[in-house]
């Protein structure tokens, strides 16, 4: 077929696709410019839409930055207090069985403020899906030290960096509640990229899955930029995202109780 | 004597009581003398398809309470005083987020009437308390608070103690009508997800950003303030008097305390000595107005209560500088320190009600 190029198209431009994501409201969130969480954000809610799961599907939103997204969700929304999510999840999921809960935290809220909770929860084997929006500080306060923040990293109260000595190490919360029973899926992905945006999606969709099918407790942990928080240029993020939050909280699949092979066996005695 | 009744314990009583209610979510963090419910409530509700959780601490305890209450469930948690204060900052968020929720506080003592009245929460809101001061009535009051959290959206406190924990007393358990409550279309399920008005329930901002009705933060403390102002006015205060003919010295006491001073009260009478007795039920909103005409020709008012002087604040309030008003209580802790009290004892409160008459009669005199 040729293409007569000689004239205009007898057929008007369009629009052929609709790029609005699914379960977004319209209007605008006021995160910063190079944020990482509307893009986990988004992928969380395409993945429920795809899933076919969003009749079902219920978010429990703690306190951050991405507590924008609460009013911004075609999603039933619960909002909690800081640290507090996974407890109202509990209670939502024992109360009504067929829903799908998800939480929504970032660091300061799941790893400082609420440690013990997602601990519990994941121990109890409670079939929500918890995820974590980690970016190593504390965002909508300004760009104070979390649990999360790695070795060396400067934050308003970590001026030299992140000092062991000072300030103690990081935790890897993914990593610990791989370790606990009762989680099924234990994941950690990040938004920096395209690639490691498609990898987040395929966990969310894993996480998704074996929640719907009661296989017990899954976490997505997903790594998100924070130029602002971070004191660096927009464009620089994704890079220091992988160079120095990446490199500590390590990107993969911790667990998955579809494998039959223990990613991580114990040592034998 | 109607056959549905039967002695029981009081935990266990409350906790049948509640399910009665049609409480179907419980999650609680075991400490004397809540325990008590706790246990009842592990064995009342999987037989009847209910929940309950023995929740990692107090925190995740009212946060799980939360999330049920927040499904439309009716939920209750608990605590005594102490697990009570961790709770707080949830109670008041729960308050803000307008969920209908009972909590318990088992308390130990009498120590908690500020934490109950005022709460230690953060903002400007009220939860409802209600006092029973025996079993047949802590029956009543526990079905009528989910009836009340449900017309009110509005958590409700049931202030018990440690002798409604363990006491017995035969009681019929069985469900009271108090008549409809208002339909739950707040509640979530999950089932307006996608449908362009999915439901949010929140403390914070109650409406999604393209809702056609938006309500910033200003305007919903606004709002809550006003259901505070409506809840003062309307909900019903309750009190039990008795003796107030002529009664030159009111006696004002709640809880399982007051069964006591009514019992010295109805004895120093029958020796003719001239005093009443008032036991506010509600505790918030306080019975201001029984108060106020209660001893409006007293000489004198004397509280009693397990503290040093909590609920002093309030019926000094109701009597408005009209009469003298003296505090006859005191904390009173044996050994044990799960509240009970050596001084509740009728002989040592008729005395006490006894000495506060004299000096009553001596300043006026």
């Amino acid at each position: 077929m040729t293409i007569p190029t000689d004239r205009p198209p007898s057929i008007p431009a369009r629009l052929v696709d609709d790029f609005t994501p699914p379960l977004i409201l319209p209007g605008e969130h006021f995160l910063c410019p190079g944020c990482g969480e509307p893009a986990a954000m988004r992928s969380v809610v395409e993945i429920i839409d795809e899933l076919g799961l969003t009749a079902r599907a219920l978010a429990v939103f703690g306190i951050g930055c991405y507590t924008a997204f609460s009013g911004a969700l075609d999603v039933e929304v619960l909002q909690a207090l800081h640290g507090r999510a996974p407890s109202l999840a509990t209670g939502v999921k024992r109360a009504k069985p067929d829903t799908i809960v998800f939480t929504v935290q970032g660091d300061g809220d799941m790893v400082n403020e609420g440690l013990q909770e997602v601990l519990h929860t994941a121990a109890r084997g409670e079939a929500v899906t918890c995820i974590l929006l980690n970016n190593g500080v504390f965002g909508e306060t300004g760009g104070h030290m979390t649990a999360t923040t790695v070795l060396g990293q400067r934050t308003k109260n970590t001026l030299e960096g992140r000092q062991a000595a000072a300030h103690g190490y990081p935790i890897l919360i993914a990593d610990l509640v791989a370790r606990v029973e009762g989680s099924a899926y234990v994941a950690r992905g990040a938004t920096n990229t395209a690639g490691n945006v498609a990898r987040t999606r395929r966990m969310l969709a894993a996480a998704f899955e074996l929640q719907a099918a009661g296989a017990g407790f899954t976490f997505v942990e997903i790594l998100t930029m924070c130029p602002t928080g971070w004191f660096i240029e927009t464009e620089e993020a994704p890079a220091y995202l992988t160079d120095n939050l990446a490199a500590v909280h390590t990107l993969g699949v911790l667990k998955d109780v579809r494998q039959s092979a223990p990613a991580d066996p114990a040592p034998s005695a | 004597m109607s056959s549905s009744r039967r002695l029981l314990e009081g935990s266990t009583a409350i906790a049948e009581s509640m399910v009665s209610a049609g409480c179907r979510f419980f999650a609680g963090y075991p400490m004397t003398p809540f325990t008590e419910v706790l246990e009842s409530m592990a064995r009342a509700l999987p037989p009847v398809g209910g929940v309950c959780m023995n929740a990692e601490s107090e925190l995740e305890a009212v946060g799980m309470a939360w999330g049920a209450a927040a499904t439309g469930t009716r939920a209750a948690t608990g605590s005594v005083g102490q697990g009570l204060s961790l709770m707080q900052e949830s109670l008041s968020e729960i308050c803000f987020a307008r969920l209908p929720l009972v909590v318990l506080n088992m308390a130990r003592g009498q120590g908690d009437y500020y934490q109950a009245t005022r709460g230690g929460g953060h903002g400007d809101y009220r939860h409802l308390v209600l006092a029973p001061a025996d079993l047949p009535e802590a029956v009543r009051l526990a079905q009528l608070a989910f009836h009340l959290a449900d017309r009110w959206r509005n958590p409700v406190l049931f202030l018990g103690d440690y002798y409604l924990a363990h006491v017995q007393e035969a009681v019929d358990t069985g469900p009271i009508d108090f008549g409809p409550s208002p339909a739950k279309e707040w509640a979530l399920d999950g089932s307006t997800s996608g449908t362009g008005r999915a439901k949010l329930v929140s403390p914070i901002v109650p409406t999604k950003r393209d809702d056609p009705h938006p309500v910033d933060y200003g305007q919903h403390l606004g709002a809550m303030a006003e259901h505070v102002a409506t809840m003062a006015d309307q909900v019903e205060p309750m009190a039990e008097t008795g003796y107030l003919e002529g009664a030159e010295l009111v006696v004002v006491a709640y809880g399982t305390p007051a069964r006591y001073l009514r019992s010295a009260v109805a004895g120093l009478r029958q020796e003719g000595l001239p005093v009443g007795f008032v036991r506010p039920i509600t505790l918030w909103p306080f019975p201001t107005e029984v108060v106020a005409q209660a001893t409006a020709h007293a000489r004198a008012v004397a509280v009693f209560e397990l503290n040093t002087g909590q609920m002093f604040d309030d019926v000094r309030l109701a009597v408005l500088g009209r009469c003298p008003v003296t505090f006859i209580g005191g904390l009173s802790f044996d050994a044990s320190g799960f509240g009970i009290a050596p001084d509740l004892d009728v002989a040592v409160v008729s005395e006490r009600v006894r000495r506060a008459l004299d000096e009553a009669r001596r300043a006026s005199a």
